[in-house]
């Protein structure tokens, strides 16, 4: 137990998630006969949860600022609407309609980001506020109908990368970005090792480093497999692939830049920030505004995908991708969060759904379920803290620990943008 | 009277080899203390000594069978399984974070979760007229319907004494009452202690003014690193403060500040005509026209009562961070500057430690070197995004130079001891290299060795031509300090004394000036 925990570095609450989502996809693959591990299945998996995961990108950001968006899936649906119109009545083309889309976002975020950092109302109320009137608009603008968009702009939602070079069996470009994505992960441990090193920080056993990269890229490669296998036509979905990049985007942006600190300060304690210089406003607006941008981006993939937006697209997905990020290990007070734990969380809920989809469990229970899961993850954590910041690993290792040993900080930066890329794909 | 209970003497409490330990930590190890009825009995020790603990066993925080050691209270083994439990056999504690609700009333905070019913409905007749009484024993005056958020935390400590007494209370523990209290609001209370004395309340105090101890305790236990050291006999053994030290540090302390001789040179920062409006309540002013200066390399110490208007002056300065900025000027090398946020005054070379660590000063969820490197981030970043080699190093350099204990700078400030954590904001303000640095009362809920530590830090900004305000409500902290002193009475300046003419009580005299005039 105490070798698989340094497996991933000093941070047992992550392991826990990730152990967590393993085992749930091992159990599947049982309980489904194989099922769920085919390219279908993942590719569908992924195509079907992009949008959410992407709001749950934003939906971090937004609870370690110490704050809720409850617009979300509104503001996604008033987006994609719009943008469906421009595209099929004024014409315009596909990458136009998606920079209309980001910049209508920008907008409502920048009004949902004014009241609540300047005017200084709860963005509880300002989001619920925002909720109904972005409903409202989304059914306005649409007259309730449902609107096609065209071919080009599907590709976002449902389009795969597509076969280039000689013909190997497999996609090629998939491969490429995979095996890419292995020797990044191999790049960046090493050079994070061989740094800490040169600092005179403690370093794991070469084993560890060792058998943490194999089982990484085993999962990359394992994943890649999968994309690249899938029946002809598909391959590494478009929209996985916006997820990477933004996962990877906002992972560094959440951890490294100045601007993420100034996140997990406002969070923390806003006054302590304020009074060290932190334009505590200015953070808040920020992060109100980005979680809109990314609503917008997910109401258009979801259109993309579904082919066409209608009156109710995107009811209920604040609470998938707030479910998300608690079970990703935030904490409601703020402060706390990751951007790949809320990535795990989503991932767990989704596995969890498809899983349960596949044995021909229905919605009732599966509702059921996920409520469940919700509250024991988040009751998993509450019960961690008060016996003193441990996670399970650390309560069966406790003897083990040097005293006081336990995950002391929120953000184990190093750590999260190494792993990253291949926690994105792992399902 | 105090000549017979030394007499008879029945012990009302003893504490036997307490020994309680956390996950990797012996907070406590055979501790052992003796409390004689009707006494006052005072705990004292460093930062993380074990006093709180010993009193969070003693009050069942930690039940009955999470420590070793026996409780004997009243001829009695105890087992306390929650603080219920130990209030029921007339053991209160009175926290220093006060426990009272805001928005209630007096009374019904005195009598919250001990209502008294007529025939399962509260009765608030009842509960009114026997507040009233409880108010007189401690000598409040205050119409008991006035909410709590109304008083100060002087009177908010007497409700929570009257709660206690409302319990009948045998033996009542107070964690450093007069910390956040004023020297008037301070006497009161050390008199109501002698007074619940003479009515035969068994008191505990814990505190880290050992002038208040002197006063007040008839015996002290020591409690050094877990370990009771030694219990002294206040008249007996003739105690006075360096004794206390003594036994607090285990080894005399030849002087409480270290030896320091200025350096001071030309008058670079000067604040002209301030004056700044309460943030919440109009026409009222929390500075009055205030002027003063500091010379390169000197240490300036503000003195004032509490709620004086000496944060406010400080924090309106610095990047106007508090009230209603109405009129003044700020002078930086000879130039006007103009400080609109806290951003604004950092990049002119100001720094602010504020009084409230916890609240104010320190992101508790974060760790040492995020926090060391907080308010200057911009220095070990690159197009924005910060280097974590860099972090680590300036981390481990300040922990290095200023000696703060502690196992990594990846620890969370949370674990730190006060001490250690001020160290850790004296770094966070040393990174940004400020020319001007202002302590808030920089070793409130420190203890004595820490204390002599950070008083060096403060000396070695000047020695390198800083200047450095101090603020305290330790008259002999500033007087050992400062080069020159200001005083503050109700948000204005009322006077300035050079170190050799500044006593305790010319002091006093300027700080309290207006009310003489009035009276």
């Amino acid at each position: 137990m105490n070798a698989l925990k340094k497996l991933f570095g000093g941070n047992t609450r992550q392991f826990g998630m990730i152990f967590a989502l393993v085992a749930l996809i091992i159990f599947f693959q049982f309980a489904t006969d194989g099922r769920t591990l085919t390219p279908g299945n993942v590719i569908n998996l992924f195509n079907g949860n992009s949008y959410i995961l992407i709001l749950a990108i934003g939906m971090v950001l937004v609870i370690i600022a110490g704050h809720i968006d409850l617009s979300v899936g509104s503001v996604a649906a008033f987006v994609g609407v719009t943008v469906a119109l421009a595209l099929r009545d004024w014409g315009i083309p596909w990458w136009a309609g998606v920079l209309l889309g980001l910049a209508l976002g920008a907008v409502i975020g920048a009004w949902q980001g004014w009241w609540t950092a300047y005017v200084g109302i709860p963005a509880f109320i300002v989001t619920l506020a925002g909720m109904l009137l972005f409903r409202g608009f989304n059914q306005f603008v649409g007259k309730s109908n449902t609107i096609p968009v065209p071919v080009e702009f599907q590709y976002i939602g449902s389009g795969y990368l597509p076969e280039v070079g000689p013909d190997t069996g497999y996609n090629n470009l998939t491969v490429l970005l995979g095996l890419a994505a292995a020797a990044f992960v191999v790049w960046g441990e090493l050079r994070s090792r061989a740094r800490a090193k040169a600092l005179g920080a403690e370093v794991p056993e070469t084993w560890v480093t060792v058998l943490k990269l194999v089982l990484i890229c085993a999962a990359i490669l394992y994943a890649t497999y999968l994309f690249a296998t899938g029946r002809p036509g598909t391959s590494f979905p478009i929209p996985g692939l916006i997820l990477a990049v933004l996962v990877l985007l906002y992972g560094f942006i959440s951890s490294r830049t100045i601007l993420g600190r100034h996140v997990y300060a406002v969070g923390g304690n806003r006054h302590a920030a304020e009074l060290s210089g932190v334009q505590s406003k200015k953070v808040n607006f920020l992060v109100m505004m980005n979680m809109s941008i990314l609503a917008g981006l997910a109401g258009m993939i979801f259109v993309a995908r579904s082919t066409a937006s209608g009156p109710f697209d995107g009811v209920g997905w604040e609470l998938d991708a707030i479910a998300a990020v608690f079970i990703g290990g935030a904490a409601v007070t703020g402060g706390v969060g990751t951007v790949v734990g809320s990535i795990i969380g989503g991932l767990v809920m989704a596995v969890l759904n498809n899983g349960l989809q596949l044995l021909g469990v229905g919605a009732d229970l599966t509702q059921i379920i996920k409520g469940l899961v919700l509250l024991i993850a988040v009751a998993f954590d509450v019960y961690n803290k008060t016996q003193g910041k441990r996670s399970i690993i650390g309560l069966l290792t406790r003897n083990f620990n040097r005293p006081g040993a336990g995950p002391s900080g929120p953000t184990q930066p190093d750590e999260t943008t190494s792993t990253k890329e291949a926690i994105a794909r792992e399902a | 009277m105090t000549s017979q209970t030394t007499q008879t003497d029945p012990v009302i409490l003893e504490m036997r080899s307490i020994t309680k330990e956390f996950p990797g930590v012996k907070a406590l190890s055979n501790v052992s203390l003796r409390v004689k009825a009707g006494e006052i009995h005072a705990i004292c020790g460093e930062n993380g000594a074990g006093k709180s603990t010993l009193m969070k066993v003693l009050s069942g925080v930690y039940p009955y069978g999470s420590y070793d050691g026996d409780i004997v209270y009243q001829g009695q083994v105890q087992q306390f399984r929650d603080i219920r439990a130990s209030e029921h056999a007339g053991i209160v504690i009175i926290h220093q974070e006060l426990a009272l609700i805001p928005e209630l009333s007096i009374t019904e905070n005195i009598f919250l979760g001990n209502e008294p019913t007529k025939r399962g409905i509260i009765d608030w007749g009842e509960a009114r007229l026997r507040s009233l009484d409880l108010l007189a024993r401690v000598g409040l005056r205050d119409d008991p319907d006035t909410p709590i958020k109304e008083i100060g935390v002087g009177k908010q400590q007497l409700v929570e004494i009257a709660k206690a007494l409302n319990k009948s209370v045998k033996i009542l523990i107070l964690d450093e009452p007069t910390a956040a209290l004023n020297e008037s609001d301070s006497q009161h209370l050390l008199d109501l202690m002698l007074g619940l004395k003479a009515k035969g309340i068994t008191s505990i105090i814990i505190s880290h003014k050992l002038n208040e101890i002197e006063q007040i305790a008839d015996s002290i236990t020591i409690i050094r690193d877990g370990k009771s050291i030694e219990t002294l006999d206040v008249k007996k053994d003739g105690v006075d403060e360096d004794r206390i030290i003594k036994g607090m540090v285990g080894r005399t302390l030849e002087s409480r500040f270290p030896d320091h001789t200025p350096k001071i040179g030309e008058v670079f920062f000067e604040v002209k005509d301030w004056t700044v409006g309460h943030p919440a309540v109009q026409d009222r002013l929390v500075c009055k026209g205030s002027n003063f200066y500091v010379r390169r390399g000197e240490i300036v110490g503000f003195a004032g009562l509490m709620g004086a208007g000496r944060t406010e002056l400080a924090r309106s300065v610095f990047g106007r961070s508090y009230g209603r900025f109405i009129d003044g000027h700020v002078y930086k090398d000879g130039k006007e500057v103009v400080l609109k946020n806290v951003r604004q005054a950092i990049d002119a070379g100001l720094g602010y430690v504020t009084e409230d660590r916890k609240s104010l000063g320190l992101n508790l969820l974060d760790d040492i070197k995020t926090t060391t490197v907080s308010a200057n981030l911009r220095k070990i970043s690159h197009n924005f995004v910060v280097d974590p080699n860099q972090e680590f190093t300036v981390a481990e350099q300040y922990r290095k130079s200023l000696r703060t204990k502690t196992p990594s700078v990846e620890e969370g400030v949370a674990k730190l001891s006060g001490g250690n954590q001020q160290k850790v904001v004296l770094a966070k303000w040393m990174f940004t290299d400020p020319d001007l640095l202002i302590l808030d009362e920089p070793t409130r809920g420190i203890d004595v060795g820490a204390k002599y530590e950070i008083y060096g830090i403060i000396q070695q900004l000047a020695n390198q031509g800083k200047g450095v305000i101090v603020i305290s409500s330790e008259l002999p902290e500033l007087l050992g300090l400062s080069d020159r002193i200001y005083t503050i009475f109700e948000g204005a300046i009322t006077g300035v004394l050079n170190k050799d003419e500044a006593s305790q009580e010319s002091l006093m005299k300027l700080m309290t000036s207006a009310t003489r005039k009035a009276a």
